[in-house]
């Protein structure tokens, strides 16, 4: 494999506007380890042409001295994203075949920026799993394995390809997008970085609706100033969604300055988890003495609603599910199944539907569909929108106290294998989500950080949590906790 | 709680999600052990709480109803699985 697809943003960036490397010499050797890494199962619609394009438009922007810094990076676009003209089918078979006349605005303004797409990335279908095998694909698989064990692991999901692609240098960075963890939890399981943003920074016009209130963008790279470089030039209001802040984006690699002098940071009692591994425990307590050490105070604080966030948004998650997904009817996109003679309009909803959607998004759409029938819908729907008030006063009730983040593990265990968790109840796969969940139910933006190794060998995450809109200062204490943690283990390449 | 097939199927009906007959035990036991997850909410004491309604508090932006977009058929009905005469077609739906 070339090291130029080993390079980082912020390197690449550099070495394109000195003139050292040209955005197609880059976005060729992405392209080659692209063909290489089908075992990954991580890109799942490859647009070399597209690409070289994009790159060769790219070049002519640097030579002409006018280059954002994403002109000329080389990219993978979760699955998730409409693209315009290629296929964006959220890894579903209902939606194959479909080609978006329209470009997701995130899509399009990293383009606008010159960034270069390769292809669209792996992920759970509709982005509903942690381990990226509810994919119409096949699943994604992760590049880090058990010392020499070859049994495959999940990288993670939903945001699985994006997380393989980036952990096995097959891209330079990613897009991804974080419902209820889909960011954070693959990039622990790959040891790379990610960030989801605050409700409202990316505008989710034209990517596929899981949970309207819930999902965010965000990117996932090699590190925390890439992070902050692609988060950049995807934040930004949009009109198309009116959920989108019209607030000014603070420059985020400005911020990093890793001086974490006097920040305040919060330990949450109720994120200390029975039977939580002990190297997890570790981890977060090293992790808390690295940013002491870094001259943060570190204070313990109580988030006593916790125990209640998943239970709160497998209500939620779910009810707006049923609403979002009830487009997928047979009717103006996607697949539309065969009818026998006599069938009617019902038929082929039912039909179509049936063999469109997988089991789990299939359980998820009834399950909302349950909670939102009349007569329960006080009692779960009501109830969890409650609940999750309770959720969002007890951070800001942190925050009021001086918190300026919270440090959290990002996941309560490391990457399991594909098809381990196949004999398990759905509510223990749903448990993946625990530390992360609390953040998407309180709108707030949280970072993964890779920050240690397991004793197999696996990467493990921390998680950060900032105040609304903080995504600088956020993202500044995870660059402190970064250069303290100093993970620089790659996985050794097997593809 | 405990969800029986004859919910199982009401619901499947409601989402308008085939299941066949031998299905239904399965689903209902799912289904089951799910809302037996969520039950936990009952423990939580949410008198005087307000339901959130958005996450951020924000004024959603209002502007002038008027047509920004559109004419364009072509386009709407190209990813159709089955258009006509620049309409969607779908079975009979009156009889």
């Amino acid at each position: 494999m070339s090291e130029l697809t080993k390079m980082k943003v912020a390197e690449a960036r550099d070495a394109l506007r000195a003139g050292d490397v040209t955005s197609l010499e880059l976005t060729e050797a992405c392209l080659s380890a692209i063909e290489g890494a089908d075992a990954l199962g991580a890109f799942v619609h490859k647009t070399p042409e597209i690409a070289t394009e994009q790159a060769r438009a790219a070049d002519a922007r640097i030579k002409a001295g006018e280059a954002p810094a994403m002109c000329g990076i080389p990219m993978g676009i979760k699955d998730l994203f409409c693209t315009k003209g290629v296929a964006s089918q959220a890894a579903s078979r209902i939606l194959e075949g479909f080609r978006p006349e329209y470009e997701s605005t995130v899509t399009g303004q990293l383009f606008d920026a010159g960034a270069v797409m390769l292809g669209k990335l792996n992920m759970d279908e509709f982005a509903m799993g942690s381990s990226n095998e509810t994919s119409t694909y096949g699943n994604a698989v992760n590049p880090w394995r058990r010392g020499n064990d070859e049994a495959q692991l999940t990288p993670g999901g939903s945001s699985g390809g994006s997380a393989s692609a980036v952990a096995a240098d097959l891209c330079l960075a990613a897009t991804g997008t974080d419902t209820g963890g889909s960011i954070r939890q693959p990039a622990a399981f790959t040891g790379i970085t990610g960030i989801k943003p605050t409700y409202g920074r990316c505008s989710r016009w034209g990517i596929v609706a899981f949970a309207s209130s819930l999902d965010q963008a965000g990117p996932m790279a090699k590190d925390v100033r890439d992070a902050a470089i692609v988060l950049q030039a995807m934040c930004g209001h949009d009109p198309k969604d009116s959920t989108s802040a019209d607030l000014p984006v603070p420059d985020f690699e400005a911020a990093l300055t890793g001086d974490i002098k006097g920040k305040t940071i919060g330990i949450p009692r109720e994120y200390r988890m029975e039977g939580m591994p002990e190297e997890i425990e570790a981890l977060w307590t090293e992790g808390r003495r690295m940013l002491e050490d870094a001259g943060a105070k570190v204070v313990d604080i109580s988030l006593p609603h916790t125990k209640y966030a998943l239970p709160a948004y497998y209500v939620i998650a779910p009810a707006e599910a049923s609403s979002n997904l009830a487009r997928y009817d047979g009717v103006r996109y996607g697949h539309r199944a065969q009818l026998a003679q006599g069938d009617g309009i019902n038929d082929m909803y039912e039909k179509t539907r049936a063999e469109g959607f997988g089991h789990e998004v299939q359980r998820r759409v009834m399950v909302g569909t349950y909670v939102l029938s009349a007569g329960f819908y006080d009692a779960y729907y009501n109830k969890a929108r409650k609940v999750r008030t309770l959720i969002k006063r007890d951070f800001e009730e942190a925050f009021a106290q001086g918190v300026d983040a919270i440090l959290t593990p990002t996941t309560p265990s490391a990457a399991f294998g594909l098809g381990e968790m196949a004999e398990a109840d759905p509510v223990q796969m749903y448990l993946n989500d625990v530390f992360t969940v609390t953040v998407n139910l309180a709108g707030l933006p949280g970072v993964s950080v890779p920050a240690g190794i397991d004793k197999q060998g696996l990467p493990l995450g921390l998680q950060l949590i900032g105040r609304p809109w903080e995504e600088a200062d956020l993202l500044n204490t995870a660059y402190a906790l970064e250069r303290a943690a100093g993970f620089v283990e790659k996985p050794s390449r097997w593809w | 709680m405990s969800i029986d097939t004859e919910t199982a199927a009401r619901v499947a009906k409601l989402a308008r999600i085939r299941v066949e007959e031998d299905d239904l035990p399965a689903l209902a036991q799912e289904f089951s052990k799910i809302l037996d997850f969520i039950e936990q909410l009952g423990e939580v004491d949410v008198e005087g709480v307000e339901p959130m309604v958005s996450v951020t508090p924000m004024q959603l932006k209002r502007r002038s109803d008027e047509v920004t977009e559109g004419g364009m058929p072509d386009r709407i009905l190209s990813n159709a699985p089955d258009a006509r005469e620049g309409f969607f077609a779908v079975p009979k739906v009156v009889e």
